[in-house]
């Protein structure tokens, strides 16, 4: 094995990549939410900016050795928990009224 | 042996969230997001946060994520389709999020004093989180346990069928 | 010990501890038959080998060698997919659990008898059966069948609902021994044998009870296993699986039966700990000290895992609303009263 290849193995990961990570699925759920025409995709692109932060939150609560960033991290997933209940019902709600889960049908109050 | 686990489910993360807007059925979708979660769990892992690793696995993956995919299975509303809305939400969409991210990447890249992550870092014990949830943050804990009653009362009277009304899946 | 050698002996231990559960596995089956058998007054299987014991051997051929036969109209990627992951669940949880004694050591604090001594053993166990929860849901609704959907609905809601029940339960152990390492909640209840496991001497029957139940819904089995149903649902989710799938989801079943029975001896029934405690002495044997714990281990999910068999072959199955009933109104609050309860009498000790 090649010792210089073992050596960069062995390298400690920068925070900034992390980070980087963190905006690359924000942005990636951001792009979601704006192309995706199924209501059930659309909610799912709002969880996945959800994460992307919640990722953030760790890294510097890594960085500064904060325990309150993994609690913030925490309490996100509640908060995400209750309002992907409360939003799938909603969703199950609108079907039942409309029949239909496209994006583009179910944008006036007008049936 | 940081930098190998970080890139594969980096690596994982990024290739389940552009799957997730790839596919056009929303069950591939909810699968992809799958992936991504349990990655993140493990970059959490790696992290340090051993006890956020698990209740990712076990919130997010295993209950919120289960709960799509029985709405998706229910609903069964099929693939999706190619529209004029989404042709120029592609037009518009791309280029703007595409500027949010070099906006961000350039900031993080520019940041001073950030620092490493290794594996020998500490680890946080499930002790010193419960130790600060449970002393000074106690007041959210019990609000966010009183949203999670408000919102289990939310969404059983929406989804509940109305007088004669019949569910889907009957 | 280096990276090398440490990774040799950890995949080492990796395929024995697999070879051995999946063995298990087999086996339990075999104990069931035979168990069942003898509760029904019959012999049950008993002519391929001595005593049967042949028996899930010529099993595995037979499901091996069977048409493998996919319907038409099945969505495939996620047919083929379910299956393994209801298999590697179950399988993976193994990971975390310890089954012998730490005191004998390799070289470098090497553990022998456990794959990885994770510090939220716990609660990886918990993760891990959630993610369970995908086999089933997806195998019904690929399978483009009404009774297989609807058995995997029924399965799926299950399951979510009783894991709370499991975890509530599990919460007053954890309370006792302060740690959520499995091998510290087993040492915090070796002190004097059976007096001090956490079912007898810790006052934690009401839990083992809930986790008893539970447990029995979390594997799908009797008196909870209306998912499985034949008189009212053909064969609920894996309807249309045949050949090496259908084994795939058998012994995913049979394999969480084991690990929900180690758990179970981890955490009420002290684990490796013998129940004599140190009343009598071993002598110091390097061999006896490694292999007696590991014997003692075995000994208790034999007997839980005989406590399933038996309930299986005694008690009638509920209905499906009885069951969601009984779990979220009488096991839910039972959970959190027996928390409460626990807690309120450590303060006060």
């Amino acid at each position: 094995m090649n010792s210089e290849f073992v050596q960069m193995l062995q390298q400690d990961v920068p925070l900034s990549w992390y980070l980087l990570l963190s905006a690359v699925l924000f942005s990636l759920g951001i792009v979601g939410f704006l192309i995706k025409r199924n209501l059930i995709t659309v909610f799912m692109s709002i969880e996945l900016m959800l994460n992307g932060v919640n990722l953030s939150f760790v890294t510097f609560a890594h960085q500064w050795h904060a325990v309150k960033g993994q609690i913030f991290v925490f309490f996100v997933m509640m908060v995400a928990a209750a309002e992907a209940a409360v939003g799938l019902a909603i969703i199950i709600a609108v079907f039942r009224a409309r029949a239909t889960l496209a994006v583009d049908r179910i944008d006036l109050m007008k049936l | 042996m940081h930098l190998i686990l970080f890139i594969v489910f980096a690596g994982f993360c990024v290739a389940g969230a552009v799957n997730l807007l790839i596919q056009t059925h929303p069950i591939n979708s909810a699968l992809s997001l799958i992936v991504v979660m349990t990655s993140l769990a493990v970059l959490y892992l790696l992290l340090g946060a051993e006890f956020l690793a698990v209740a990712q696995v076990i919130v997010y993956a295993g209950a919120i994520m289960v709960l799509f995919t029985f709405v998706v299975m229910l609903l069964n509303a099929g693939r999706e389709e190619r529209t004029l809305g989404s042709r120029a939400a592609m037009v518009v969409g791309f280029p703007a999020v595409v500027a949010l991210l070099a906006v961000a990447a350039t900031v993080i890249l520019h940041t001073q004093g950030l620092g490493t992550a290794a594996m020998h870092d500490g680890i946080t014990s499930t002790q010193e989180l419960s130790t600060v949830l449970f002393t000074k943050l106690l007041l959210p804990f019990e609000v966010t346990s009183v949203l999670i009653l408000i919102a289990i009362l939310g969404a059983v009277a929406l989804a509940r069928p109305g007088d004669g009304e019949r569910t889907p899946s009957e | 010990m280096t990276i090398l050698p440490f990774f040799l002996w950890s995949l080492l231990k990796v395929i024995v501890v697999t070879v051995v559960m999946l063995m298990s596995v087999a086996y339990t089956v075999l104990l069931e038959r035979k168990l069942v058998g003898r509760i029904q007054n019959r012999w049950g299987p008993s002519r391929v080998g001595p005593f049967g014991l042949l028996q899930p051997l010529v099993d595995g051929a037979k499901l091996f060698l069977k048409e493998d036969i996919v319907p038409t109209a099945v969505y495939k990627p996620l047919y083929l997919i379910s299956p393994v992951i209801a298999l590697g669940c179950a399988l993976i949880s193994i990971a975390v659990v310890p089954f012998g004694s730490p005191t004998v050591t390799g070289p470098g604090g090497f553990h022998f008898f456990e794959i990885s001594d994770v510090n939220i053993g716990l609660l990886v166990i918990l993760g891990i059966t959630s993610i369970g929860v995908y086999g089933i849901a997806l195998s019904g609704w690929s399978s483009n069948n009404k009774y297989s959907l609807l058995g995997s609905l029924r399965s799926s809601a299950q399951l979510i609902s009783y894991e709370l029940a499991l975890g509530l339960s599990l919460v007053g152990v954890v309370l006792r021994a302060g740690s959520l390492n499995l091998r510290e909640i087993v040492e915090s209840q070796g002190a004097h044998g059976i007096f001090t496991w956490n079912l007898f001497g810790g006052f934690q029957f009401v839990a083992f009870f809930i986790y008893l139940m539970a447990a029995y819904a979390e594997t799908n089995r009797s008196p909870f296993d209306l998912p499985e149903a034949e008189s009212e649902l053909t064969a609920g989710y894996h309807t249309e699986y045949s050949s090496m799938k259908f084994a795939m989801f058998f012994m995913a079943e049979y394999g969480n039966m084991i690990t929900v029975g180690c758990v179970a001896t981890l955490l009420f029934l002290g684990g490796w700990t013998s129940p004599f405690g140190n009343l009598i002495p071993l002598p110091q044997n390097i061999l006896v000290l490694a292999l007696l714990p590991i014997f003692w281990f075995v000994l208790k999910v034999f007997s839980f895992l005989f406590l399933y068999v038996w309930v299986r072959g005694t008690l009638p199955r509920f209905r499906y609303d009885q069951l969601m009933n009984f779990g979220w109104c009488y096991l839910m609050p039972l959970a959190i009263l027996n928390i409460v309860a626990t807690s309120l009498w450590l303060a006060y000790k």
